[in-house]
């Protein structure tokens, strides 16, 4: 019995880690500015270029800073959820608009409908670089003092504002 | 022009150590996607205004990550990843190694009885007999 107990043992061990690898996403990548403070930025806005928005603003608030832009095919999936949630008044939506004209953004948003309190305008990216956005949609969720609490890359769903981001924002308001 | 083209050739061999995030197998000098597009010219701009290779890496993962690196670097939390498959090559050639020679001990350990001899013998013969009809 004990010859087949240890080749049995290997497979096992095998099985286990397959498991684990397969039901992970390959793609994701861990972000370094988890509980870091979120990088300093100061942007025109989208609807009102001669207007600024800038990080610093949000101090003393717990808000979500959804990038997007008009190019981006995912951010159409969840967009109607975003509208939903807006209107939910849960917690403030601030848009980052990434690399994109003024005039496809507020074309997009006019079809399509604006959930933000406003969006920034994110033109050459180089913001977007900094909160390390490598595939839009990506959504963080930012604290009273400006720190990073918590990242999502993809679309949003019901379950994740659900499930992670509706109860953290609970926790960091109290 | 010397200069730029020196300059291009220092941002390409970093860029050559370095991941692409979107098209997550290529390097960022290989990539034509938007963001490597773009990170290829922070790279430049950053050179241009003196940063060494090692500050621009440190920039970069200071944002995404080690996972940016080409390379992943030998940590602590790598080790597995490093040393891992000459680990279970060694446990391989041990486990190997002892197999063969517990069956040399087998085999050594039991020599043929004069009636097995005679037996074998036997079977031989007649298998070849066999062959040559």
């Amino acid at each position: 019995m004990i010859r087949y107990a240890i080749p049995l043992a290997i497979f096992l061990g095998l099985v286990a880690f397959l498991a684990i690898g397969l039901g992970r996403d390959p793609r994701e990548i861990p972000s370094p500015l988890i509980n870091r403070p979120a990088p300093q930025f100061q942007l025109p806005q989208l609807h009102q270029p001669s207007k600024s928005f800038a990080a610093a603003d949000m101090r003393g608030k717990v808000w979500l800073l959804n990038v997007w832009a008009s190019w981006c095919f995912s951010c159409r999936e969840e967009h109607p959820l975003l509208l939903k949630f807006a209107r939910s008044g849960a917690i403030p939506l601030y848009g980052l608009n990434t690399k994109d004209k003024r005039a496809d953004a507020t074309a997009w948003l006019e079809e399509l409908g604006d959930p933000y309190v406003l969006s920034a305008s994110d033109l050459d990216g180089r913001v977007s670089i900094d909160f390390g956005v490598y595939g839009a949609p990506e959504t963080f969720l930012i604290d009273r003092d400006g720190v990073i609490r918590f990242k999502y890359v993809g679309p949003l769903t019901q379950e994740l504002l659900d499930s992670k981001i509706i109860p953290l924002a609970r926790e960091l308001n109290k | 022009m010397a200069d730029d083209l020196e300059l291009e050739k220092r941002v390409n061999s970093l860029s050559l150590e370095l991941r692409c995030l979107v098209c997550q197998n290529e390097t960022l000098a290989d990539s034509r996607a938007g963001l490597a597009v773009d990170l290829r010219n922070q790279i430049r701009e950053q050179m241009k205004a003196g940063k060494s290779d090692q500050e621009i890496v440190a920039y970069l993962t200071a944002r995404y990550g080690d996972f940016v690196l080409y390379r992943p670097p030998v940590r602590p939390s790598t080790y597995l990843l490093w040393f891992g498959p000459f680990v279970l090559l060694l446990a391989g050639l041990v486990v190997l190694f002892r197999y063969v020679s517990q069956r040399r001990g087998l085999i050594a350990s039991a020599p043929l009885s004069s009636q097995e001899r005679a037996r074998a013998e036997q079977l031989l013969n007649s298998k070849s007999e066999k062959e040559i009809a």
